[in-house]
C-alpha cells in the first residue's frame, strides 16, 4: 500500500517536471491560432469588419468576441476556410459589413486634382500612396490592396476606385455545369 | 533497339493524317499585314522595342523580356511598323493581347547574317544563340528552349529523346518536316548533344509515320551522328506526351513534382532541332514554323511554311477556304487538346501547329450541360497518368480543391482521353482546367495578401516607433525644463521678479547719467 502510494506521488511528482520543464523550454509565443486565422483572412486592412486591420480581427474571433462573417472583402469562400479552422458553423456573409465584390478594386489617384495634402497617405494601411506635402500623390497599383480608406480623408475627392482589368494571364477557365435532376429545364418539359 | 514499355491507359484514336499529307510542304505566301503577339512563350510578358512607323528587316529583335526568359519576337519580313494594340490572339478566353502590327512591303529584306565558327563555339554561347533566336518547345508547350537547355546541362543529362512521335490526331506538322528537313532534325538533335553531352539519343516516331521513319533512317545513315537511334514506337494516344514518352522509351516515370531532368532525361521536339538548326547554320531567328490546316471544312488540307503573325484567314485562302460554309469551328491544336479561336483574324504563333476547319454542325452541340456521372470508371482505364478522374470531377466540381491537389490535379496533363470515353459525355478536362486556374488564382491572392500582411505589420511597427520616439522627446524635454527651474530657485526666487528688478535698476541708470 505505501509503496504503492510512494510510486504513484514519485511518478507524479517526476511527470510534474518533465511537464513544467516543458512549459518553460517549448513556451508557445503569442497565441497560434490568431496566426492561423490571420493567414485566412484577405489583409486588405479595409476595417469593414469593424476591427482596425485583419490581425485585430482576427484576435477577436480567437477570443470569441466576434462571429467570422464580418469579412465583405474575403466573402463566402473565407467564411468557409475559418469555420473549416475553427470547426465552426459557416455562416452567411453579414450584410451589414458591406457586400462582396468579384471583382478587386484598386485605387486610382486624378493627379491633377491632388493638392497635396498628405491625408490619404496617412490613411493609408499598407503604404501604397506614395507624395508628400503639397506634391502630387500616386498609388503604388500592385500594392493598393483595395480598401477606400483614402477616400473619406481626400478633401477635394480626387481619389477613385477602379475594377483591375482582366488580363489574359488572370483569365479563369469557367466550369461545366451538371444537368441536375430538379433544375427548371427538366421542370418545364415535364 | 531498346526494349519498349507501355504506359497506363491511353485509347487508340483515328488518325485523319492522310488529307494533310498529299500536297507535301508548301511555302506560305506573305500577307499584307502581320500581327505578332508580343507574348508566344509561357513566362513573362515582351517589351516592344520598335515604334510605330519604323522600318524594320527580316529576323529583326522587336520585343523582348529580361535576359532570364529568352523568347523574344523577330520580324518575319521586313516592313514597317503599323500599331502596337491589342488584337484578338490564340488563347482560349477569346481575350485580346498586345500585338505589333508590321505592314508587310513585300522585299523579304534581312540584315547580312552574322554566321559564327560553329566548332569554336561552344555549349553556353549555343545557348546564347538559341535564346537570341527566340526559340521555344514548338511541340506546343512553348517553353523557351534555351532556359530549359541550361538548366538541364546543370542536372546532366543521360537520355536526350528527340520526339517525333505526334500522336493527335489530324496534325501532321512534324511528319511533313521530318520527311522534307530530315538532315535539318539531324543536325539540330547533333547540336543538342553537344551542349547536353547525353551517353545515348532516342528519336522517338509513331509506327504510323513510315515514310518519315525512312527517310530520317536514311538521312540518319550519312549524319554521323554517334550513340543514337530512331525508334519506331506503337501508335496510342497520348504517347507524344512528354512523361508518357518517357515512360514508352526508358520504363521510367517522371516522380510527381518532379521534371523530366531531375531523372536525367530530356526531350525536344523535331521542330524545335530545325529551329535550332537555322539559328545556328544561317542566323535565322524563330520566324515561321510547319503549320497543319485540316478538319473536314476546309478543301485543301495541308502543311505550309507560315510566316509568324500571317492571320489564319491567309491560310484558310491558301487552303482554298471552307469546304461547307463559312460557318467554321476553328481549333487551335488537335482535337484532343486544342482550343477554339475567336474568329479567323487569329495570328499564327509559335505554339500553332495545328489549325483544324471544323463544320459547326460536327462539333459536338454544347449547351453547357452534361449528364451525371454512372461511375463507369472508364476514365479512370484510360488515364496515362494513373489518376483517378471520377474522383478529381466529383471535387473539382465541389470546389474542394484542398482535395482534388490531394489526388494529384496538376500530375493531368489534359490529354483528354477521359473525356472521350465518358459515356455521359462530361467535359472532365474542362473541370480539371477550371480547378486548375481556381488554384492558381487562390495561390496568387495568398501571395498578395501575405504581402498585404507584411506591409501592413512594418507600418504598423513604424508608427509605434514614431510614437515612441515622440514620447521619449517629449519625456527629455520635460526633464530639461524640470532640471532648468530647479536651478534658477536656487539662484533667485522668482525669475520674473529678478527680471523685473533688472529693469528697474537700469532705468534708475539712465536716469541717474541724463541730467
Amino acid at each position: 500500500m505505501i509503496i504503492a502510494i510512494v510510486t504513484i506521488s514519485l511518478m507524479a511528482g517526476l511527470f510534474g517536471l518533465i511537464l513544467g520543464y516543458a512549459a518553460i523550454r517549448f513556451r508557445v509565443e503569442g497565441n497560434p491560432i490568431v496566426d492561423q486565422i490571420d493567414a485566412l483572412l484577405p489583409q486588405t486592412q479595409c476595417g469593414q469588419c469593424t476591427f482596425p486591420g485583419c490581425r485585430p480581427y482576427a484576435e477577436a474571433i480567437a477570443n470569441g468576441e466576434a462571429p467570422i462573417n464580418q469579412c465583405p472583402p474575403g466573402g463566402q469562400a473565407t467564411i468557409v476556410a475559418l469555420a473549416g479552422l475553427l470547426d465552426t458553423e459557416v455562416l452567411e456573409l453579414n450584410a451589414e459589413h458591406g457586400e462582396h465584390l468579384e471583382v478587386p478594386l484598386v485605387a486610382i489617384i486624378d493627379e491633377q486634382t491632388c493638392i497635396g495634402c498628405t491625408l490619404c497617405i496617412q490613411a493609408c494601411p499598407v503604404d501604397a500612396i506614395l507624395g508628400s506635402a503639397k506634391h502630387m500623390h500616386t498609388v503604388i497599383a500592385d500594392e493598393c490592396t483595395g480598401c477606400k480608406l483614402c477616400l473619406p480623408p481626400c478633401p477635394v475627392d480626387c481619389i477613385d476606385m477602379l475594377p483591375i482589368p482582366q488580363t489574359i494571364d488572370d483569365w479563369k477557365w469557367t466550369p461545366p455545369r451538371a444537368l441536375e435532376l430538379h433544375s427548371p429545364e427538366l421542370t418545364t418539359d415535364a | 533497339m531498346p526494349r519498349l514499355h507501355h504506359f497506363p491507359g491511353g485509347i487508340k484514336l483515328q488518325g485523319h493524317k492522310s488529307e494533310s499529307l498529299i500536297q507535301g510542304l508548301q511555302q506560305a505566301s506573305l500577307p499584307r499585314q502581320l500581327i505578332l503577339p508580343l507574348k508566344q512563350h509561357i513566362g513573362e510578358h515582351n517589351k516592344p522595342l520598335v515604334d510605330v512607323g519604323d522600318r524594320v528587316l527580316k529576323g529583326q529583335m522587336i520585343a523582348a523580356a529580361s535576359a532570364l526568359i529568352c523568347a523574344p519576337v523577330h520580324a518575319p519580313t521586313s516592313g514597317v511598323i503599323a500599331e502596337i494594340e491589342n488584337f484578338p490572339v490564340a488563347h482560349p478566353s477569346g481575350q485580346d493581347d498586345t500585338c505589333i502590327v508590321i505592314d508587310v512591303d513585300g522585299k523579304d529584306e534581312a540584315a547580312d547574317p552574322v554566321l559564327p565558327d560553329l566548332q569554336q563555339v561552344d555549349a553556353d554561347g549555343m545557348i546564347e544563340l538559341i535564346c537570341r533566336a527566340g526559340i521555344v518547345g514548338l511541340g506546343g508547350a512553348v517553353f523557351p528552349t534555351a532556359p530549359k537547355l541550361s538548366r538541364g546541362k546543370a542536372h546532366g543529362i543521360d537520355t536526350l529523346i528527340i520526339n517525333g512521335v505526334e500522336c493527335e490526331p489530324y496534325i501532321t506538322c512534324d511528319d511533313i518536316l521530318m520527311r522534307h528537313c530530315a538532315a535539318e532534325v539531324l543536325r539540330g538533335t547533333g547540336y543538342l548533344q553537344r551542349i547536353l553531352r547525353p551517353q545515348r539519343t532516342v528519336i522517338a516516331i509513331e509506327d504510323n509515320k513510315p515514310e518519315a521513319i525512312a527517310k530520317m533512317t536514311a538521312a540518319f545513315a550519312q549524319s554521323g551522328l554517334l550513340d543514337t537511334e530512331i525508334v519506331a514506337i506503337p501508335t496510342i494516344y497520348p504517347s507524344g506526351g512528354e512523361k508518357q514518352l518517357i515512360q514508352i522509351l526508358t520504363g521510367k516515370e517522371v516522380p510527381h513534382g518532379q521534371l523530366a531532368f531531375d531523372i536525367g532525361l530530356f526531350c525536344q521536339n523535331v521542330g524545335t532541332c530545325v529551329a535550332i538548326t537555322r539559328a545556328l547554320e544561317q542566323d535565322q531567328p524563330l520566324i515561321s514554323r510547319v503549320v497543319t490546316i485540316s478538319g473536314d471544312n476546309i478543301r485543301q488540307p495541308g502543311n505550309w511554311e507560315v510566316r509568324l503573325g500571317t492571320p489564319i484567314r491567309h491560310l484558310i485562302e491558301l487552303a482554298e477556304g471552307y469546304l461547307h460554309s463559312d460557318r467554321a469551328h476553328l481549333v487551335m491544336g488537335g482535337p484532343m487538346m486544342g482550343f477554339s479561336l475567336a474568329g479567323d483574324q487569329v495570328p499564327i504563333v509559335k505554339a500553332s501547329n495545328n489549325i483544324l476547319v471544323m463544320r459547326e454542325e460536327t462539333i459536338p452541340h454544347s449547351p453547357g450541360y452534361h449528364d451525371e456521372c454512372i461511375r463507369c470508371s472508364k476514365c479512370t482505364e484510360v488515364c496515362p497518368a494513373s489518376l483517378l478522374p471520377q474522383q478529381l470531377y466529383w471535387h473539382a466540381r465541389a470546389r474542394a480543391f484542398d482535395r482534388v491537389e490531394e489526388f494529384h490535379l496538376f500530375d493531368c496533363i489534359e490529354c483528354g482521353c477521359c473525356s472521350a470515353v465518358c459515356p455521359s459525355a462530361i467535359p472532365l478536362v474542362q473541370y480539371y482546367r477550371a480547378a486548375k486556374s481556381d488554384i492558381r488564382a487562390a495561390q496568387k491572392a495568398q501571395i498578395k495578401s501575405d504581402h498585404a500582411r507584411i506591409r501592413f505589420e512594418s507600418r504598423e511597427r513604424r508608427l509605434l516607433l514614431k510614437k515612441q520616439q515622440e514620447e521619449e522627446r517629449r519625456r527629455l524635454k520635460r526633464e530639461a525644463l524640470q532640471k532648468k527651474k530647479a536651478g534658477s530657485t536656487a539662484s533667485t526666487a522668482d525669475p520674473v521678479q529678478a527680471a523685473l528688478e533688472r529693469v528697474k535698476a537700469r532705468k534708475q541708470a539712465a536716469q541717474e547719467e541724463s541730467p
